[in-house]
């Protein structure tokens, strides 16, 4: 493997190493055998549930270590778990309701965050600092009250009782702030002169040029919403609405001794999230990179 | 007709006035409405439950209604008896303890290793980050698949070697190390990320005059990067804390909180006694003294890392 090679895959990183120092020096040696049995431990439990998935149940419940079972490997347990689970209905609730998160939290996201950072309106200061005490406050803490009052909504077991507890991010709001803080107010100005309103300045002249930090945030958001357990996994009971997490929870004991479709099933789960990883690495990384802090 | 004859006569000053005041309340009006679709929700969703959870919190209230009405401190003074809530609560300080520091040392020296320009950076990015895009619930099912004790592909390496199986989930003295375990693996990759991106914002000419000064890589890195990285770490430590200390997916669904409560974290036994005890008072009372925890926790690492900033 040259170095030529390197520096191209690793556009925009640092050189791989500086000139005049050997390449294939010992210590590096070294640590490139550290680096690649920590990264194959990390890949064990992937490599392994997959390796299981494509085994015949009866292989899969036989013993512990097979790597070539009697009844050969075959994508039997995918076709099981897809015709007759649930899977696709909760795959598409998992979708429908993060990208409604995703989109609502970003549109009152950016503009509260605009607000935030031109707007000089009465009430500002104890709004913000509202948000920043809420921060702090856990959402796992407020699943009672918040359920009861879901119950008097009457949005428990719909798509509205998913998304509406998820679709606000204080942090998401002051990173935003942050962002627009630092675009120079004579570009709005030269648009306010020509008689265009805050709305239209905000869509024409601060969106565009923020088109990075949204699609951070939008990507943190997404992520956590596909991934989120506590809320949909209390504010659902009907198998027909529930997202791909707490659906796959409720069958779990259900597929009992039938490893084989259990872990078909969780990589199937897995899937979306990995392959939109693998075509966005650069923009993923960077977005969490960017929003990370905030928005833990 | 010109207008300049027909409206009385107004001073420069009284216009300037009346524009400002109307300019001001034009701001406050186009503020809020920039602000509103946030605020709903902030105030319905946030708001509102941390009220409502404070007042049931002093309430008997359950799911069938009985014994509902104000009990006053009663909640809380039972909370405060409760063997089990300070169970709970010891478990979740020491998943906090266990996670964090392997989560924050693991995860720089992983990052360091990366960051060394070695070949084949994305495929380590890749091993270490990927984890981190699962649910809880694949990585449990994962997880729970390589600690079965029979099955699993880690007693079936330990019994290659002649060692003997471990119940992994079912031994109390084991289960809390499993489960930091899967969290380690499931959540590293998030650390991992910021440590790597702070790495590449240090100054290339930094090392380069330590170089010069006859600095070995040993030397540099203890004098120049770890320093460089400190705010770094003080805010991945402070996140850390709060994240393992609400804990609840993986240990809920890999061990249910056993065996004998042995992992059973705080949220988890505020969820038990909301949803399957019906206490929903009881339950808030709880929320609220942890609240109250996570608060002070918050504040203490927020002065320590002011005091050694200002140091």
């Amino acid at each position: 493997m040259s170095t030529y090679t390197l520096s191209r895959s690793g556009r925009g990183m640092k050189q791989t190493h500086k000139p005049g120092e050997n390449p294939w020096s010992v210590s590096r040696m070294a640590a490139l055998l550290v680096l690649a049995v920590l990264a194959a431990t990390w890949l064990v439990p992937f490599a392994w549930s997959v390796l299981t998935s494509l085994k015949s149940e009866a292989d899969a419940g036989a013993s512990a270590i097979t790597l070539n079972p009697p009844d050969g490997f075959s994508f039997d347990a995918y076709r099981k778990v897809l015709s007759a689970g649930d899977i696709p209905t909760w795959a598409w609730n998992s979708l429908l309701t993060s990208v409604a998160i995703t989109v609502i939290t970003v549109a009152t996201s950016a503009l509260a965050g605009y607000a935030f950072s031109r707007i000089n309106f009465k009430g500002k200061r104890w709004l913000y600092a509202a948000i920043i005490a809420a921060i702090i406050i856990p959402p796992q803490l407020l699943i009672v009250p918040l359920f009861r009052q879901m119950l008097a909504f009457n949005l428990v077991d719909t798509y509205w009782g998913i998304i509406l507890p998820q679709s606000f991010a204080p942090a998401m709001v002051l990173i935003l702030k942050r962002f627009f803080d630092q675009i120079p107010v004579e570009l709005e100005d030269a648009a306010r002169v020509d008689g265009a309103g805050r709305l239209r300045v905000f869509w024409s002249v601060v969106l565009p040029l923020s088109r990075p930090i949204l699609a951070a945030v939008a990507i943190f958001v997404f992520i956590g919403a596909w991934n989120n357990f506590l809320w949909p996994f209390i504010v659902t009971t009907d198998a027909h609405l529930m997202t791909l997490p707490v659906g796959l929870q409720t069958v779990k004991s259900a597929y009992g001794l039938q490893y084989a479709q259990n872990m078909a099933s969780a990589i199937l789960a897995a899937l979306p999230l990995v392959v939109v990883f693998l075509f966005f690495q650069r923009q993923i990384i960077k977005g969490i990179a960017t929003t990370g802090f905030g928005g833990q | 007709m010109s207008t300049a004859i027909d409206t009385p006569p107004v001073t420069a000053e009284e216009v300037t006035a009346q524009g400002k005041a109307r300019a001001k309340r034009g701001e406050t009006l186009t503020g809020w409405a920039f602000a509103a679709p946030f605020a709903v929700l902030f105030v319905l969703f946030l708001v509102v439950p941390a009220v409502y959870g404070l007042y049931l919190s002093f309430t008997g209230e359950t799911l069938t209604g009985a014994g509902s009405g104000l009990v006053g401190f009663a909640n809380y003074g039972e909370a405060l008896r409760d063997p089990d809530m300070w169970k709970s609560l010891g478990n979740t300080l020491w998943f906090t303890v266990l996670s964090t520091v392997p989560l924050i040392v693991l995860s720089l020296a992983l990052a360091l290793l990366v960051n060394l320009g070695l070949p084949g950076r994305w495929l380590w990015r890749l091993s270490f980050f990927l984890p981190y895009l699962l649910a809880s619930t694949v990585v449990v099912m994962f997880w729970s698949w390589m600690y079965n004790p029979t099955l699993g592909l880690i007693n079936g390496v330990l019994a290659k070697f002649g060692a003997a199986p471990v119940a992994w989930l079912q031994d109390p003295k084991v289960a809390m190390v499993s489960v930091v375990i899967t969290t380690l693996w499931w959540t590293i990759g998030f650390n991992f990320l910021l440590y790597l991106a702070a790495l590449q914002n240090i100054p290339e000419q930094q090392f380069e005059a330590a170089a010069i000064d006859g600095a070995g890589k040993w030397r540099q890195l203890f004098s120049i990067v770890i320093p460089q990285l400190t705010p770094t770490t003080a805010l991945l430590v402070t996140l850390q804390v709060l994240a393992s200390l609400k804990v609840f997916d993986q240990i809920y669904m890999l061990t249910n909180g056993g065996p004998a409560g042995k992992t059973r974290s705080i949220v988890e036994y505020i969820y038990e006694s909301g949803f399957t005890g019906y206490r929903f008072g009881f339950s808030s009372a709880i929320s609220y003294l942890f609240f109250v925890l996570i608060v002070l926790v918050a504040l203490a690492q927020y002065k320590i890392i002011n005091r050694r900033s200002a140091a």
